[in-house]
């Protein structure tokens, strides 16, 4: 007769950086049903809105995640911007879309780093890092920060990135596709990775729909949803098609993350060559006046930010919808019935970024 | 074949130099767009205190009477706003960053040595109420 013990994960973990805690039933050694709880490190960075003025939030708005930091101060500046009906030229929308892109390649290479890492293979973590720095490279040559870029300002972007260096940019491109290359074979193919992940912590479609997971972990069950393709930033001028798998286990996590990172590269080179001359930024004629919803394309997927203005320079309302918070009732529904030596690779396989979930 | 790649790969990896820099000998490295820390140049210094008041972290603190601009380190997030604010640009971007402290106490004191210049006198003897000719502060 087997006994139901409950065994407590995180927050503080080895192969989980971010604070989580999950109680865990076990039967044996299979994990009957899992309760998360989160609250560990909420900063209260939305009350801050009403502390800042709106032109110096972009800076706390970024600082909500570490790691897909500038799409969160794009996204929020997407939002003030209708507020204040200021039309951001064309120049500073390409140049948003190639820094979210490189964003998304760091992210991606981060998790894969940290995936390969929970599985045991430190050479590929270590591989996976190394690619990433050659990403952070470039962010740091035309932002000036590594993670933190803070380029993005209301109205436009502060930087611009010169022909010369886009020309630099779109050769560097070449070499981390190669590098990208190799390392994707491994991930796709590997014995030791497939046999650690195929058929693990599924979710179905039906399910992935119906529990609102967003991103790679929606798109690995076979739901194509990518917020790209409604046509923010510069996104409606490039073409591209979502990544989607159909095993909705793992690997096909796994695959989603590794074959985005191609989509990205290809992204990038297709921005550089059509971007246009002109001015970077437009200046906001009025101060924030109602309330709007920005959505965009995470590396964890979907993201929404909501800003509400009464004509002051304070905004009165913040409120930050993370793509993490919405896929913890799919990473819920995965954990039932898996082992308990798979909890970190399940855990780990729907990218979990507790930081910005609790802002 | 597989052999022969991981070979090549192991033989290349022992014969190469190492991958990271070298670091107390090698200086880091960083780019002309860098953000390190923020440095400030006391002789231009207004005290006008509009970085004070759009610091994002509140880690700027400008005392007109004293006369002194300070900065606390590990309250700075390096965003470049009092950078970009600064109507003088006396408040430069160092690429370099700030070293590591072991107390937690980091706080950067400057005493603004800027002499606002006086105001040329008027040849005509006419003047204007309000408008004070004292250049001293």
């Amino acid at each position: 007769m087997p006994r139901r013990i409950v065994v407590p994960f995180g927050p503080q973990h080895p192969v989980l950086p971010e604070p989580i805690h999950l109680d865990l039933v076990l039967k044996d050694e299979h994990v009957e049903e899992a309760l998360p709880s989160i609250g560990y490190i909420h900063r209260g960075l939305e009350t801050l809105v009403t502390k800042r003025e709106y032109p110096e939030y972009v800076y706390i708005a970024e600082r909500t995640c570490g790691i897909c930091s500038f799409i969160h101060g794009m996204t929020y500046c997407q939002a003030v911007e209708k507020l204040v009906d200021c039309t951001v030229p064309e120049r500073a929308l390409f140049l948003r879309t190639i820094w979210s892109e490189y964003s998304r390649l760091h992210s991606h290479l981060l998790w894969l780093g940290l995936f390969a890492d929970a599985l045991g293979f430190e050479n590929l973590f270590m591989a996976s890092w190394r690619l990433r720095e050659s990403v952070l490279d470039v962010l740091e040559e035309t932002t000036g920060g590594r993670v933190i870029q803070g380029s993005c300002k209301v109205g436009g972007v502060r930087k611009d990135i010169s022909g010369e260096t886009l020309e630099r940019m779109r050769k560097g491109l070449d070499i981390i596709e190669r590098d990208a290359g190799e390392i994707a074979d491994v991930f796709l193919r590997d014995d030791s990775i497939v046999s650690r992940t195929r058929g693990i912590g599924v979710l179905s479609r039906e399910d992935a729909y119906a529990l609102g997971a967003v991103g790679p972990t929606a798109r690995a069950s076979g739901v194509g949803i990518d917020l790209r393709k409604t046509g923010y930033a510069a996104y409606d001028k490039l073409s591209f098609s979502p990544v989607v798998e159909t095993a909705g286990d793992c690997h096909a996590r796994c695959a989603v993350r590794v074959k985005e990172l191609f989509t990205s590269i290809d992204l990038i080179r297709q921005a550089i060559a059509k971007i246009p001359d002109g001015p970077i930024e437009e200046k906001p004629k009025k101060n924030p006046e109602g309330d709007y919803f920005a959505r965009s394309e995470q590396p964890r997927g979907e993201l929404v930010h909501y800003v509400k203005g009464d004509g002051s320079r304070h905004l009165v309302r913040s409120r930050i919808r993370t793509p993490t918070l919405t896929n913890l009732p799919s990473l819920v529904r995965m954990l039932k019935g898996c082992n308990l030596a798979d909890v970190p690779v399940i855990v780990l396989s729907i990218d979990p970024c507790i930081g910005c979930a609790e802002r | 074949m597989a052999f022969f790649e991981m070979a090549k790969t192991a033989i290349g990896t022992v014969l190469r130099k190492p991958a990271t820099r070298r670091y107390p000998s090698v200086a880091p490295k960083s780019t002309p767009l860098t953000r390190g820390r923020v440095s400030i140049d006391p002789s231009r210094c207004i005290s006008c205190g509009m970085c004070m008041k759009k610091c994002p972290s509140g880690a700027i603190c400008v005392r007109k009477e004293e006369k002194t601009w300070s900065i606390d380190r590990l309250k700075c997030i390096v965003c470049n706003c009092c950078v970009e604010v600064c109507p003088v640009h006396c408040l430069t971007m160092d690429t370099s960053y700030f070293p590591c402290v072991t107390e937690h106490r980091a706080i950067d004191v400057h005493v603004i040595t800027y002499v606002k210049p006086e105001r040329p006198k008027r040849p005509e003897t006419g003047e204007k109420p309000g408008e004070g000719t004292d250049g001293s502060s």
